[in-house]
């Protein structure tokens, strides 16, 4: 049997793909480190350029289909959503590269190399609707960044080989034994129902009644990981610290996006048949995941620590509409997209500062932003919005939208008591959050003007007007979400 | 002429761009011309009111905003908001003149005068919000410019007191959403005029008790009430003037005024179950004010304190659920807006001159000494006590004629407790503003001010603190024109009564 291949469905991942082998091969032709960073953009607006077009075409394509039905990669409303998210967010994290590779004297070529790879594992994990593809882009998302987190650089206490080698190793030995635990899971459904496809597989579950609960667990660990979800989450900070700056970016954003994608997928549509099982699963790993997040941010002095446990704090409530997709699939995927876009905006918008501020300070200590509204107002401006944004209070509306969107879903579905735990953790959130903006109001004396370069300054402008945008008009992504919903029921 | 109250938001929110835009030594000046615009456009609403149909809503807008989570912008006016958009927009005014005479340090008028901006824009959004979502974000406006409007510009303890209001706001505002979706869930509208048509239709009474107690416990907090008060009188006593008179003024008042709006008309079951309950907490805070403020010694706090006292009226009237006891919450409302506000003044025209507000430091003899500055804060002091005559007086003795006559669906006997205690709490206010005046205002001139020159009043703080007088005077003399444009809507919210 000869199947016909629709590439203009794969166009984003083939972007991303060709993007990642011209960059070697310009790097071999001798290409400077500005035409590499160059070319690294070109192929992330591609890959964006492709996902509008086949967005403004507005049916949904499909490939690699069965002759029974089912297909592996599917293009419809939700993959363009994921693969956008992450080729934007891809596009900061590459301004957000620039300065720092050059500063460090990195190898750009290997390092954009890896990152459009794990670019291309993230746009393919968007579109995949069965269970291999699923976990062979997690891995593809997974594999360069094990190598991106070990990228020597500046570093505290200039031990900076040890602690990046121990961070990777951390994030790999976490990541294998998590995708080990999926495979399992995967290999179960499979023996169960003799199906990988995710519309099949619901439909054989969905016949054979209440069989294997354990296997949906199981599949789950592999994801929770990758969006760092309490108990998964204890190489977040050590990784998030140890590796470059952007890599922490990165993870934070493009790496957690794909594994909430996948999750949403292996979920909502692969185990709908176990919805009442899982969503009671989720809103306690949704809950544990923010108090826990949070209580620990509470204590950290360093500011990317702080920013990886708030991040892991974030992903319970991304998490928490998830725990009423038994009631309301739609307004939890609905909810859960809304709140992953618009972290997405503001978290970049916060590392690019943070960046930017790595570069004068090494340690980045949160002792180091005091007085910086004074030696770099505007970036002081900009981090204090994205931060209060983060903490999900006016003026940083997109933020407090975001929230209103977790909360409606949590309450309309009837799930009470994650509210109330949301409401907690919104509190213990604001005071580290608030704590960090308000020293940037502090007096150091004599600090000089904190230079901010151009591409981080770009890369911060950008995040900070998408996210005033949202704050203004959040309509854009309240509306471009319902796009995403045909995949559930 | 419905473009009104769009404009009467539209008003700061220009100011606050065009203050951030211009130099800083135009801030202030043009903060007080944002103020008297706002202050003009509410002028301008109360007149474009219709009084004879004061129970329905008026100058309505409605326009979809975000239209996925049903989140519009209904805004409009009626015989509740009326009166506090007013207070709203004077307070501002005059907190705006009173900066012109004096910034507390560090200066920095842009940034405070932006965020003084931003509160106004806040608390007048809170009060002509007509939808649900659109109400509580208005409401988390106020928080994050009022905390650095405290850590800032505060007193010596700011950072903490600044801390402790926001972290307990944001805590009330939390369960406040969990509450306002329940009702989203069970009403199937955000539009708080259809809702509150509504009176709980397809809420069952335990559901009903459920979001009143997480609405409760969230306005509890900003009104606030006892227990839930500690916040308070570190904010009051730390913030600089401005901060006090419109966190005392204004921001309490919003958790107030979301019993009246939304709490009682669209949770009618769950109110008469929690009201004793409520009626009880503000007992004991009427008592529990009063008796923290017979030992307080520093001027700020013994004001604050003094709020919780009276804040406890106010819940008092509303716990009773009649028509009678929320008019008198209203009433206490604009009453405690006008004496606290003009008494916070006071207090910070005190600090400047003599340097502290330390009551048995400033010893007495200020009608001595400074017989205008001693003269109304005499006045004040009387007019917060409650004298006959005076705004503070219909407040308080309504709520407790309103306590004498509850909602036949509440139990009497506890309302009639309360009545009594409530009563024991008007003259242990009395006892405590006595003994403040004859420590503070009365006696001879204490030994380290005898040979201090004390600064008369200038023409700012004459002109900021006048309208209150003159309000305060009005309000307590003919207290039906502000009853009359009141009750049409209370009766309106409570459903006939």
């Amino acid at each position: 049997m000869v199947q016909s291949i629709d590439y203009a469905a794969l166009a984003p991942a083939l972007a991303a793909a060709i993007g990642a082998l011209l960059v070697v091969l310009a790097d071999l032709a001798g290409a400077g480190r500005r035409a590499l960073d160059g070319l690294t953009l070109l192929t992330a607006g591609t890959g964006l350029a492709t996902v509008f077009l086949l967005a403004a075409e507005g049916a949904s394509r499909r490939t690699f289909c069965l002759s029974g039905g089912g297909c592996s990669y599917v293009a419809d409303g939700f993959t363009l959503l994921i693969q956008g998210l992450v080729l934007a967010a891809a596009a900061i994290v590459v301004l957000l590269s620039s300065p720092v590779l050059t500063g460090d004297r990195l190898p750009t070529a290997e390092y954009h190399f890896l990152l459009l790879c794990a670019v291309t594992g993230a746009v393919t994990l968007g579109a995949a609707r069965d269970l291999i593809t699923l976990v062979v882009a997690l891995e593809v998302v997974s594999l360069p960044v094990f190598a991106l987190t070990a990228f020597p650089g500046r570093r505290p206490g200039g031990a900076a080989g040890r602690v990046a080698g121990e961070a990777a190793l951390k994030l790999f030995l976490f990541s294998v034994v998590s995708t080990a635990v999926t495979l399992y899971g995967i290999a179960l459904l499979y023996g169960v129902t003799g199906e990988l496809q995710l519309d099949r597989l619901a439909a054989a579950l969905a016949r054979a009644g209440p069989g294997e609960p354990v296997a949906a667990v199981l599949t789950i660990a592999g994801f929770a990981f990758k969006v760092a979800a309490v108990p998964f989450h204890f190489w977040a900070p050590d990784v998030y610290q140890g590796a470059p700056v952007p890599v922490a970016a990165f993870l934070s954003v493009v790496s957690k996006s794909a594994g909430f994608a996948g999750l949403i997928l292996v979920l909502a549509v692969g185990l709908r048949p176990y919805a009442e099982t899982w969503s009671v699963l989720l809103g306690v790993l949704a809950a544990t995941t923010m108090t826990w997040g949070n209580l620990v941010a509470l204590r950290q002095r360093h500011a990317v620590r702080l920013l990886a446990w708030s991040s892991v704090a974030q992903s319970g409530y991304i998490l928490a509409p998830l725990a009423i997709a038994h009631r309301e699939p739609s307004l939890a995927v609905q909810a859960t997209l809304v709140y992953l876009v618009i972290y997405a905006a503001m978290n970049l918008g916060a590392f690019g500062v943070v960046t930017a501020v790595s570069r004068r300070y090494a340690r980045n200590e949160l002792e180091d932003y005091r007085g910086l509204a004074r030696s770099a107002p505007l970036a002081a401006a900009a981090l204090g919005f994205f931060l209060i944004c983060l903490a999900g209070l006016p003026p940083g509306l997109a933020g407090l939208f975001a929230k209103i969107a977790v909360f409606r879903a949590v309450v309309l579905g009837g799930a009470g008591w994650l509210a109330v735990i949301l409401a907690i953790n919104t509190v213990i959130g604001l005071y580290y959050y608030l704590a960090w903006a308000v020293r940037m109001l502090g007096v150091r004396a004599g600090e000089p003007r904190l230079a901010v370069p151009f591409p981080l300054g770009v890369a911060t402008a950008v995040a900070a007007v998408v996210t005033v945008g949202l704050s203004v008009a959040p309509a854009g992504v309240f509306g471009l979400v319902p796009l995403a919903l045909p995949l559930t029921p | 002429m419905s473009a009104l109250v769009p404009i009467l938001l539209a008003a700061p929110l220009a100011g606050l761009v065009a203050v951030l835009a211009a130099p800083a030594r135009a801030a202030v000046r043009l903060g007080l011309a944002t103020t008297l615009a706002t202050l003009a456009a509410a002028v301008a609403i109360a007149a474009a009111f219709d009084y004879g149909r004061a129970g329905a809503v008026q100058l309505e807008v409605d326009a979809l905003w975000v239209a996925t989570i049903g989140l519009s912008l209904h805004l409009g006016v009626d015989g509740v908001s009326l009166p506090l958009v007013l207070l709203t927009a004077l307070l501002s005014v005059l907190c705006l003149v009173a900066l012109q005479q004096r910034l507390p340090a560090p200066g920095r008028p842009k940034a405070l005068v932006a965020l003084l901006l931003a509160l106004v824009l806040g608390m007048l959004g809170t009060f002509v919000a007509l939808d649900l979502l659109l109400f509580f974000v208005f409401f988390e406006v106020v928080l994050i410019p009022m905390y650095f409007v405290i850590a800032v510009w505060g007193g010596d303890g700011r950072r903490a007191a600044a801390y402790k209001f926001i972290l307990y706001t944001l805590l009330g505002s939390g369960l406040l959403l969990v509450g306002l979706l329940m009702i989203y869930a069970g009403g199937g509208t955000l539009d708080m005029v259809q809702l509150a048509r509504g009176h709980g239709a397809g809420m069952s009474r335990g559901f009903q008790i459920a979001a009143f107690l997480a609405v409760g416990i969230g306005l509890a907090v900003k009104a606030p009430m006892w227990p839930l008060h500690t916040w308070l009188p570190d904010a009051h006593t730390e913030a600089p003037t401005v901060g006090s008179v419109l966190l005392a003024g204004v921001l309490l008042k919003m958790g107030t005024y979301g019993f009246v709006r939304i709490a009682l008309p669209m949770l009618p079951d769950g109110a008469v179950a929690v009201a004793p309950y409520l009626g009880a907490l503000a007992v004991v805070g009427i008592l529990y004010g009063a008796l923290a403020c017979l030992g307080q010694t520093d001027l700020k706090r013994l004001i604050a304190y003094s709020s919780v006292g009276h804040m406890g009226f106010v819940l008092l009237g509303i716990a009773t659920l009649t028509p009678v006891g929320v008019n008198a919450a209203l009433f206490g409302n604009i009453a405690h807006g006008l004496i606290t506000g003009l008494l916070f003044f006071l207090a910070g025209a005190v600090k400047d001159r003599y340097g502290t507000a330390d009551i048995p430091r400033l010893g007495g003899g200020m009608l001595a000494k400074a017989p205008q500055l001693g003269g109304l804060l005499v006045f004040a002091a009387v007019a917060s006590m409650g004298l006959p005559g005076l705004a503070g007086f219909w407040g308080e003795m309504l709520a407790l004629l309103g306590a004498f006559r509850p909602d036949p669906s509440l139990a009497r006997t506890p309302f009639l407790i309360f009545m009594a205690l409530g009563g024991i709490g008007t003259l242990l206010t009395a006892a405590y503003f006595l003994t403040l005046l004859r420590q503070v205002a009365q006696g001879a001139v204490a030994q380290e001010w005898r040979n201090v020159r004390i600064p008369a009043l200038t023409l700012s703080e004459v002109a900021a603190w006048t309208p209150l007088v003159t309000a305060t005077v009005a309000v307590g003399l003919w207290p039906r024109t502000l009853l009359a444009i009141t009750d049409p809507a209370v009766r309106a919210l409570l459903g006939g009564g």
